[in-house]
Formats: structure tokens, sequence, C-alpha cells
């Protein structure tokens, strides 16, 4: 599979991964002249990287899979194999270390140029690169010295060296922990950090770090960085001047390069400068450099079968053949079979671009796309679309008739009417919390649901989108608000003055005491009202997202009565006081019902001061433990589990409810978890309201659930980046076990491993006993969703001292009057 | 100054009853509900023996001595389920805390039931016996609740945030820098800690265990050995992490003595349950046979 090329390929694909290795496979079955070009010694680098072993998924099942080469979920190896033998026995022409450094030309005659080797000449080119990027590179002298690497495979095969590993990430402390884990293998082991602390990195990988110093296995060197490389030494900028120290090779960890600006160099446009943006395609992958196609994890698809789809379908393209419908079409068809009149896919697919605001400046790939992460519905006049209080963070459009919103919780008969082409449902989406009215559909209607994955797509990828959206958003919250009456004309003036505004954890928005009259509305994250009462910060409340708060100065005209700051990182939206000061002067019934408001709120701040004498302790610690859970995530929960531990006798009773409720594994660890006044967070999901395992899902398979549960479907790939991005190390990775024996045949003969986890061993034994391979997926709290009682933690607790709360319901006054009355 | 949606401080909603958000302890379930029930039980059974017209006297054989004993033979059985209920995670609308609480209440009760089923009549025979296991059975489960009232916090205080697997980490890495530590000593003092280290923390038995008392702890005799010879720098960190193990082991075998003393009392409760169970039997079939 040596490549021979010879003057001008009709298609250079560069990279070849799966999207890459379809592509050359399928220009090399129409006879096309092409080259696959891969930077490292080895076909598919992301998927060789995977470590030994790794059972590898095929999603969507539903997708058939269009391609030359084979692929179907197995083993890492097995794959790989499977690929290197077709790609050699079609004689596939590959170009292994071909490292690409720029692309120039135009469309029929473009030059590739190479690190270190001649350049290819194409008529076109198809980018497949993936999205990993390439490492940062050290700019020193000495940095072409061959004992510098960017990546560590096995850190079992170096012997009696002196390292230097370089970079404080988590990376970076991996590789120097792995190659100090064994003493036998004698290596002098150094980590230089420029700063003073490994801040970005894992605290548990810190803590190994530290220790692994302390024993004297690694050598950690503080506000130092690398200034020379020589051979055999390493020259280094200490705080107290140069200094060389010997060493035989160098590890550099310092972050990777995303392939963007390689991207943006050849020619190419994204959709939008937002950092998650892909580049803009045609229907065939064009990107807007003619001649340059980009298709798999860079064009926005990152499951393989996707990939291999498109790596078919662009070279089918490039070759002429203009009818191929692509591989999801009859998935799309499906979707619309439900929906009343005979049209093509193609055409609702215009319907719905055309008559939806917000899709307008879509082009018909895009369209595809969001379409396949969304759903349609044909509803009757008078049909309920959902319900208030309802959980629900997908976000609606209207492409055929309109609907209304009850307004009043009390009387459904008052109703405010949204109309074709319209959003509804963006509360949700933007907040992350429960739907706030009830929607009917006041004719016949044609709707799309975007899955909030869609929608946030959608609106990172098209700029106008996302200010219509937040326009919408805004509006909408301040009619929810301050209701009585209002019209969108009214408020007209306050949402083009609103500005939203990003708010890190902790910082104030609001100062007690300062003479400032702006109103702020929670639109994401949370925030918690403070009051200083003899020199201590008072808890008041806690404000979830779609609360407002600021008013009273403006209605008054009184200094700010107290501190509001970020519980977690939120987004306020800010409003000029003065505007909504000329909105209560032409509106009275406002200012009443503002007033009448206040009151109450007024109410809360006399009771606390008044009763702070008679329970002053009290107060005190009520405040200490709410700052306590809004330190350890609470803000930002939806629904958490709290251990009493003037309760908790240890009996791990939950964790065995938590196994035997879900296939035999907890997704709970009781005694892991912040501690204080006796309160425990144990290591269990706190169902935030905006998942941060949500943020990388390849195939989608984290969403919420009718009680507002974050649950990971069956379409799981076990890639791991949930798990990696929860803050609170709540998901585990791990292969569902074995059937157990009964209960009773434990309890009477002692068979099986008993109630609860099986141990490590008895799973492993079983599993290879039974011959079934089970893929590691990743398995967190559902909440017992589908289980009739509830989650089974809270009613397996013998004592009571397990409890699920919901933040605004244990972050309330109401509460310290209960415990304190 | 600010304000909620209203929508969030609507009365409890479905979720709220399926989180089970109540927060109250098995003692204090519902109001005390079963203490109530169980006490009613118990006056009405008082009233019924003094008021009950039965001859030739009140015992085991007369009509109100078979429903009393039919009601404890029911209640005996029944608590003696809540092994099973425990460890079934079947769904529905149960809790484990509302059985516990009942447990609690109910089993108490027996006192009151059993001894007036008796008639005040015992003697060295198979019907005191089970009279008798059933008493010792409800002073160990008495035992259990004063445990279970008094011993989680001092848990949650010794624990200071870490988990048992962590604490014995610590103790690990404590070992690891000691033993580098102790490699400049003279020979007598680097057997002293290698002894200390070498010592099998856990193994001095159950009497230690409940008790807190290891008197033949290695480490506290080297540090005891080597405080006094500080002076340069390796003896001040040996002995610094002699300090820090000794505390160390001290944390882990204070997690352990209370966890202990939380789970010892079922290793005397289960057992006799089952010898109640088997006593009762006896009870009821000697009884029939010989009537």
């Amino acid at each position: 599979m040596a490549g021979q090329i010879s003057g001008k390929v009709r298609v250079a694909i560069v990279g070849s991964g799966p999207a890459g290795l379809s592509a050359a496979a399928r220009a090399t079955a129409l006879g096309m002249s092409h080259v696959l070009i891969e930077k490292t010694d080895h076909l598919s680098d992301t998927i060789f990287k995977y470590q030994k072993g790794k059972h590898v998924m095929a999603t969507p099942s539903n997708l058939v899979l269009r391609s030359d080469l084979d692929f179907d979920a197995g083993k890492r190896e097995a794959i790989l194999a499977t690929w290197d033998e077709q790609v050699a026995a079609g004689k596939v022409n590959v170009l292994l270390n071909g490292e690409v450094t720029a692309i120039t030309g135009e469309k029929g005659a473009f030059t590739i140029a190479l690190k270190g080797r001649e350049p290819v000449e194409a008529e076109t080119v198809v980018l497949a690169i993936g999205t990993q990027g390439n490492p940062n590179l050290l700019r020193l002298p000495g940095a072409e010295l061959p004992h510098l690497q960017y990546q560590l495979d096995d850190p079992g095969e170096y012997f009696d060296e002196h390292i230097t590993v370089i970079g404080s990430g988590d990376a970076g402390i991996e590789n120097a922990l792995g190659l100090a884990a064994d003493p036998a293998q004698r290596n002098v082991v150094t980590i230089l950090n420029r700063g003073t602390d490994f801040a970005r990195a894992k605290g548990a990988n810190v803590k190994l770090l530290n220790e692994a110093a302390a024993d004297g296995r690694m050598i950690i060197r503080l506000e130092t960085s690398p200034a020379e490389v020589k051979a055999g030494e390493l020259v280094l900028d200490t705080r107290d001047g140069q200094e060389t120290i010997r060493c035989d090779r160098i590890i550099a960890r310092t972050g990777s390069k995303p392939p963007r600006a390689f991207v943006e160099a050849c020619g190419v446009t994204f959709a939008s400068e937002q950092p998650d943006a892909f580049p803009q395609l045609s229907p065939s992958f064009e990107t807007s450099k003619p001649g340059i196609h980009v298709i798999g994890a860079l064009a926005g698809y990152p499951l393989i079968k996707h990939c291999m789809n498109q790596g078919y379908d662009v070279i089918e393209f490039l070759n002429g053949n203009t009818s191929l419908k692509p591989a999801d079409e009859p998935i799309l068809a499906e979707k619309f079979a439900g929906l009343p009149g005979r049209r093509s896919v193609d055409q609702w697919l215009e319907l719905f671009r055309a008559n939806i605001v917000i899709l307008n400046e879509l082009s018909p790939l895009q369209m595809r796309e969001l379409m396949l992460d969304s759903r349609v519905h044909a509803h009757d006049a008078g049909e309920v679309i959902f319900v208030r209080n309802d959980q629900g963070s997908s976000m609606f459009a209207i492409a055929e008739g309109s609907v209304l919103v009850e307004v009043s919780a009390e009387d459904p008969s008052i109703t405010v009417p949204i109309g074709q082409g319209s959003i509804f449902g963006e509360v949700g989406l933007i907040s992350g919390r429960r739907r706030g009215a009830t929607i009917r559909a006041a004719e016949p209607t044609l709707s799309m649901e975007l899955s909030r994955t869609a929608a946030l797509k959608l609106m990172a990828t098209a700029p106008s989108a996302a200010r219509a959206v937040n326009r919408v958003f805004i509006e909408r919250q301040l009619l929810q608000i301050f209701g009585s009456g209002l019209t969108a004309e009214d408020v007209a003036e306050l949402v083009d003055a609103a500005a939203v505004e990003d708010i890190r954890a902790g910082k104030v928005v609001i100062q007690e005491g300062a003479g400032d009259k702006d109103i702020f509305l929670v639109r994401r994250g949370s925030m918690i009202v403070e009051k200083d009462i003899g020199g201590h910060p008072v808890f008041l409340s806690y404000l979830p997202a779609g609360s407002y708060f600021g008013e009273m100065a403006v209605i008054d005209g009184s200094k700010r009565t107290a501190t509001v700051k970020a519980a977690i990182k939120s987004e306020v939206v800010r409003f000029p006081g003065e505007m909504f000061t000329a909105l209560l002067d032409r509106k009275p019934r406002l200012r009443e019902k503002a007033l009448a408001d206040m009151a109450g709120r007024r109410e809360v701040n006399q009771f606390i001061e008044s009763r702070k004498d008679s329970f002053g302790g009290a107060v005190d610690y009520y405040s200490r433990t709410a700052q306590f859970l809004v330190d350890n995530g609470i803000g930002e929960a939806t629904d958490v589990l709290l251990i009493d531990e003037m309760l908790c006798v240890g009996c791990d009773n939950c964790e065995k409810a938590c196994a035997d409720s879900h296939d035999g594994l907890s997704r709970l660890d009781r005694e892991a978890g912040r501690t204080y006044a006796h309160l425990h967070v144990p290591t269990s999901c706190r169902h935030c309201e905006h998942p941060h395992c949500m943020a990388d899902c390849p195939p989608n398979a984290i969403k919420r659930g009718p009680d507002g549960e974050v649950f990971i479907d069956d379409t799981c790939i076990g890639c791991g980046n949930c798990q990696r991005n929860c803050p609170y190390g709540v998901i585990r990775m791990d292969a569902k076990p074995p059937k157990k024996p009964g209960l009773l045949s434990w309890m009477l003969f002692g068979a099986g491993p008993g109630p609860g986890e099986a141990s490590y061993s008895w799973r492993k034994k079983k599993a290879e006993a039974s011959g079934a391979e089970q893929a590691k997926l990743a398995i967190k709290c559902d909440m017992c969703s589908g289980i009739k009682g509830g989650p089974a933690c809270v009613r397996a607790c013998p004592t009571g001292a397990a409890i699920r709360v919901s933040p605004e319901r244990f972050l309330s006054v109401a509460r310290l009057v209960e415990d304190t009355d | 100054m600010a304000a909620a949606p209203d929508i969030e401080f609507a009365g409890q909603s479905e979720s709220d009853i399926r989180r089970g958000a109540d927060h109250e302890s098995f003692l204090t379930h519902k109001g005390m509900r079963w203490l109530k029930v169980s006490f009613g039980l118990s006056l009405v059974a008082i009233l019924g023996y003094a008021f009950a017209d039965v001859s030739p006297r009140p015992n085991g054989g007369t009509w109100y001595g078979y429903i009393l004993g039919t009601i404890g033979a029911l209640l005996i059985v029944w608590l003696s389920l809540l092994g099973v209920r425990k460890r079934a995670f079947t769904g529905g609308r149960w809790s484990l805390k509302a059985w516990t609480s009942a447990h609690v209440y109910l089993g108490l009760s027996l006192i009151v039931i059993a001894t007036l089923h008796t008639g005040f009549q015992f003697g060295w025979n198979v019907h005191t016996l089970a009279y008798g296991l059933m008493i010792l059975v409800i002073l160990s489960g008495v035992y259990g609740i004063i445990a279970y009232a008094i011993l989680p916090q001092e848990l949650s205080n010794n624990r200071r945030e870490m988990t048992q697997g962590q604490m014995i980490e610590a103790l690990a890495a404590i070992d690891r820098q000691l033993e580098q530590a102790a490699q400049p000593l003279a020979r007598g003092e680097a057997d002293l800690i290698i002894a200390a280290l070498g010592q099998d923390t856990f193994a001095p038995g159950v009497f230690a265990r409940l008790t807190g008392r290891y008197r033949h702890c290695l480490t506290e005799r080297s540090l005891a050995e080597l405080t006094d010879r500080t002076g340069d720098e390796t003896h001040e960190r040996v002995v610094a992490l002699l300090r820090k193990r000794d505390g160390q082991l001290e944390q882990i075998r204070r997690h352990l003595r209370l966890k202990a003393l939380l789970e010892v009392w079922l290793y005397v409760h289960v057992p006799l349950t089952v010898a109640l169970l088997a006593a009762l039997a006896a009870h009821i079939v000697s009884v029939f046979y010989y009537w």
C-alpha cells in the first residue's frame, strides 16, 4: 500500500480516520486517481490510540453503513485489522508520515505542501482531519533534537533514564506518574511547572504527584521553564537563574492546537466566531473554498458510521453522482411519515426551513443535520403540547398554525397566542428550568421540536438564530415576571436595552448599601442573597434561574438592602433602572403589583433581622450550612442526595439498593464527598440544570427525563467524555455485570454474592465464564426513573438519613423557621 | 430584595413525593405513628388482661391467652421479616425507615403482650425458653436503638470527610515516607520502625476492636523510645512521621470501633431471632400436641 504518486491526482484525502479511509476506499473502487495522506505511520490514529482491547460501539443503530470498508461494533484491534487488510487488498494509495503544512492553489490545481517531502498536486481536496489537532510544539533552541517527544505511548518501555516532563495539566502529570510508577525502571523523573501550583489538573492527580515527590520518586520544579534543549541536558530558567540538569528524554505535554487555524488558512470560512462552530458546507460537503471538502468530525459528525458514510458520499458527489441521497434519508423519511400531506423529505425540509424564522439562513445540509436531532409533530386544535412545570429542555418552532400560552396557572382561559414561524419552550433550553406555562395548539399545527443539543448547535452555528432566540427569551421572561396587562410593545424598549452578562461563581452583582439602580434577571445559573448582620453575612435566599432581583431600589429609591452574588457560573440580564421607572410611571397597575411583591420580600428581611437575637446561633449555622451546600454544587443542582450523618449508621444499604435497582452496579458512593455540620453530600449525581456531562456526548445519549432526571440512554458508545466532564465525579465506566442468583437462594443457601454490587472479581469471573463480551459504558444515577416508588436509595435507608432535596426547597428561609421553632 | 418565580413554590409536587424529602429519623417517623400504635396495643392488652374473665387463672391456655399468643407469634414472625425487606429492593411505595420504626416500637410492645400471654407462669421448659430468648432479642435490640441514636455523629466527627479507603491509603502513604526516612537510623532503631511497619494493624482481635485499646501497638512503643532522641534532622523527621502514623492509626481504630459497635449487636440479635423462631415453633407444636 506504499504511495505511488505520479503527477496530479483527482482527489487528495487528508487524514486516514474512518471518514478519510472510507473516502479513499470509494475512490479506489471507482478507479478515481487519489492519494490518502496520513500524518503518522499508521492508519486511523484516533482509534489506534484507544486503550488496548477497547470495545468500539457502532451507533446510531438505525443508520445504515454505506462504505466499501466493513465496520461493526467490536474490539479496537479487530476493527483496525479489518481496515488495514481491506485497504491493502483494495490497493488504496496511502502516503504515511505525511504531515500537511499548507494547502494552496485553486479548484483543479491544489498544491499540498508536506513536511520534509515532495508536495502533492491534486484537483480537489477532502479534509478529514478530525478535531484532535496537533500538539503545541516547544519553541526553544534545540527543539528539533530527537529526544524531545510530544507523546508517551507506553511509560513501561523506558529504563535508567533521566526524563523531564514539561506541562502542568493532567496529561503531563499522568505521564510523569506513569514513568515513576515502577521503581524497578530506575528512572529519574522531573516535572516542570512554570507556575506555583497545578491548578489546571484534577485534585486526585495533584495529590498523587505531591505524594510521589514526598516519597522521593519524583522531582517537582515549580516556577521553572525550559530554556534550551541540548544533547543529554536541559537548560532551565528558574526563579534563581539558569540551571542545567541531566536529561535523556523530554516529554512535552503543553496542550494541543485545534485544527481550525489550519483549515482557515486553507481559505475555508467557519459558520461563526464561536469556538465550537463548524465550517460552512454545501450539501456536497464543499466548503466556501471551491474544491476543498470537509467531512467527519471536523464537519460536526463525531460518530464513526456518520464519518464513513460521508467519506463514501463525498467521493460519489465528486464523481458526478448528484442524485445520491444521503444515508440518513430513510431516518428522515420516517420522522416525516406521521405528518399530514404527501411530501418528499426535501420538500418537508424546505417547508420547515422557509416557514420558521430562525431557520431561514440554514443550508440544506445544516437543515438535514438539525432535523436528525429533532422531532416533528402534527397537533390537532386544542391539543396540549406541554404542561406547566413539566421538565423539558427542548425548544419548539411553529412551521404551520399557531399555539396558545396559558399565562395564568389558575385560569386556563387567559391565553396569549404565538404565531407561525415563531418559537416557544426556549426557557427550558436557556435556563434549564421546568416549563413555565401550559401550551396548546390553537388550530391544526405543525411543530418542530429541537432537542437541547440541536438547539445549542443551531445557536452556535447561526448567529442570527441565537440573537432571535435570546430576544424572545428576554421579552417573555419580562412579561411573565411583571405580567399584569403588559404587552410586547410595552417592554420593547427594555428588551432593546437589555444586556446579557456572564457572572463567574462568587462574583457580587449587587452590593448591599450601594446606590446603583439596575434590575437583573437570572438567565442561567443561580444567585444567593446575603445580608450583613453584625459583621456576618447571613444567607437570606437562593434565586434559581428565572428569578429577578434589584427592583426594590428602583421602586422606592432606597439603597441596596442586601448583597446578591453568583452561586455558580451564571448569566444575568441587566435592565437599566431608569427605563423601568419610566415603565412604572406609565403603568400604575404594574407599580401596585410591584409594591405588593416588595412588601412580602421586605417582611423576610425584617423577619431575619428581628429574629437574629432570639436565635442568633441558628441563623449563623443556617448561613454556613447554606454556603457549604452552594460550594458543593447544590447551586446548579435540581435534585441531590444528602445524608444526615446524625442518623447514618454506615450500613451502605443505599448503595446496595442502588446497585440492585440498576443492573447490579451502584451509581453512588456514600462515604466519599464533603461534610459540614453532619450534613454529607455523597458522590452522587446532582442532576445539574445545565449538565456538564451533556457538553460533549458524540451520540447525544445523555438526556433529561420527565422527572428532571439526567440519564444516559442505550446509545452510549463508552467514550468516557461525560466522565471526564463531570466536576463531581459521579459517572463511572463499567460493564453490565452478569445476573446474580436471587435473594432467597442467597439467604437460605448462600448462593452468589448477596445483595448489592458484586465484587469486581466475582463479576469478572462470572463474565468470563459466560463468554459474552460487554462494553464498558457510562453509568450514572437516573433517579430510579421508571421504578415505582421513586429513588431506591431513600426508600432503602433504615434510619431516615438519606434524603433527596431540590435547592430551592432546602435553601429557603422556611427551613430556618421550621428548624428553630 | 428578590423573587423566584411562583411556580417554584407551588405545593408539594409529584417529584417531592417521589423524593421522600421529609427529613425525620426512624424514631420520630410520621409523628411517632408506630409508638402510638404500639402504646395503644399494649394498653388494650393490659385492659383486656385486667377485665377478661378467665378461669381458673390467666395463662397461655385460656381464650384470652390464645389471643395474646397469636398476636405475639404473628408479630415475631413479621418482625423477623425485616431482614428480608431490608435486602429485597423491589419497586413500590415502601420505605425501610417506616419498617424500622414499626419494627422498633412493635418489638417493644412484645414485652407487654408476651408477658401477659405467660400469665406470669415461668418454669424450666421450652415455653419459658422461647420467652427468655425473646427478651434477649429485645434487649439486644434496645442496645441497637441506643447505638443508632448516639454513635452516628461520633462516626461522622471522626471521619473528617475521609472514607475508610482513604484512611488506609493515608496510612500507606505515611508508611512509605517513614520507610524512606528511617533508612539512616542505627540498626536497633531501624528495627523498631521495621517492626512497627510490619505489625498487622487490624489483627489484635474482637476485644481490641470493640474497646479501642491496642496494648501491644509497636508504633506507640517506637514513639516512646525515640521521642527523647531528637536533635538531628533524621530523628526529628522519623518522630514526626511516627506521630502522624499514630494519629492516623488512632482515627482508623476509632472508625473501626464505632462501626463495630454499630454492628456487633446484630451478631446477637439475628442468631437469637433464629433461635427464638425455632423455640417458638417448638412451643406452639408442643402446646397443641399435649393439648
